[in-house]
């Protein structure tokens, strides 16, 4: 690893937007209700990664993130997503 | 008129490019190349086809690493350029990823993967691949897709309709839409649109695998004719 760049532990999570029917999500709550978890109302299944990225920074590891879900990790058609970078690295 | 050639892209895990193949060479008597996706050039094609199948396993999401695929470039430039391009299947949703179609597949409302004939209705014929269908011909076509329940925003689905982008609906024997005919919950039972110049079709249904009534229904076989009269009236072959 070059000098002053460091492994950053960042993480992704897509999900399908509020607008979109996540038929996955239906089945489990309909499932966990037939399970007597009556007090669930509502699940959203998603998508989650782990990256681990070489970054200066905190800002640059979650720029380089939010670059790549857009281009491949989500479909900005259907999901949203959002990043949380580990800020004491590893 | 000379022969046209049809361009099959195979992406790792393409299932119905073979399909492809013996429909337009063999039933239709036409040329036909099997195009690797890494290959540098379309092999000087009048007409690309993107397959069915499982690219890429099906990973992240129906074909969002196909659409990487180095041959894709040249996809790009020959739908540019106005070539004809149709996406079946696998393909369809590697030409939404690639952003030449607007929408997205979601999974099928049901969660089931479904292989079965539908009817679609040919909703307009002023695209390369439904030119010699007439508009409300009722297609008898086998789906077979866990991923095929198209979505979009509202306003793409407002803009689609506007500028008559939809091509293919589900329908019932009658050519009537209803909830009842439609297999999978496509909005507006959308099982095909092109894009804004009309050149880039795609759909959910396997015209490819319906040229021969040995096989349960040949017609999709106005499809695939369509696009060789179309070169055919333009010159281009």
């Amino acid at each position: 690893m070059e000098r002053g760049t460091r492994g950053v532990k960042t993480k992704v999570f897509v999900s399908l937007k509020p607008s979109v029917f996540d038929p996955q999500g239906r089945t489990i709550v309909e499932a966990l209700r037939s399970m007597g978890y009556g007090a669930v109302r509502d699940v959203r299944q998603g998508k989650y990664f782990e990256l681990e990225l070489e970054a200066d920074s905190v800002d640059e590891a979650r720029t380089t993130a939010s670059e790549v879900a857009d281009r491949l990790l989500a479909n900005p058609v259907i999901e949203s997503y959002h990043v949380e970078v580990d800020e004491n690295g590893d | 008129m000379s022969l046209v050639k049809f361009a099959i892209i195979e992406f790792p895990g393409s299932n119905c490019d073979h399909d492809a193949y013996h429909a337009t060479k063999h039933v239709l008597g036409h040329q036909a190349e099997l195009v690797w996706h890494k290959d540098a050039d379309l092999r000087g094609a009048d007409v690309v086809v993107l397959p069915g199948g499982f690219s890429y396993g099906d990973y992240l999401r129906t074909g969002a690493i196909a659409r990487f695929s180095p041959i894709m470039a040249r996809v790009r430039e020959f739908a540019d350029a106005g070539g004809p391009v149709i996406g079946i299947c696998n393909g369809f949703q590697v030409l939404l990823e690639a952003g030449l179609l607007k929408g997205s597949l979601l999974r099928n409302r049901q969660l089931k993967f479904l292989c079965q004939h539908v009817r679609v209705r040919v909703e307009q014929t002023d695209t390369p691949f439904t030119s010699g269908a007439t508009a409300g011909q009722v297609l008898l076509l086998p789906i077979a897709h866990g991923e095929g329940n198209y979505h979009a925003p509202p306003e793409t689905i407002a803009g689609l309709e506007a500028n008559r982008q939809v091509i293919f609906r589900y329908c019932g024997e009658d050519g009537a839409v209803s909830e009842f005919s439609n297999p999978n919950g496509s909005l507006e039972a959308i099982a095909g649109v092109c894009n804004e110049q009309r050149n880039v079709v795609g759909l959910m249904p396997h015209p490819e695998r319906a040229c021969e009534s040995i096989l349960g229904s040949d017609d999709g076989r106005v499809v695939l004719d369509s696009v060789v009269t179309t070169l055919a009236a333009t010159g281009a072959v």
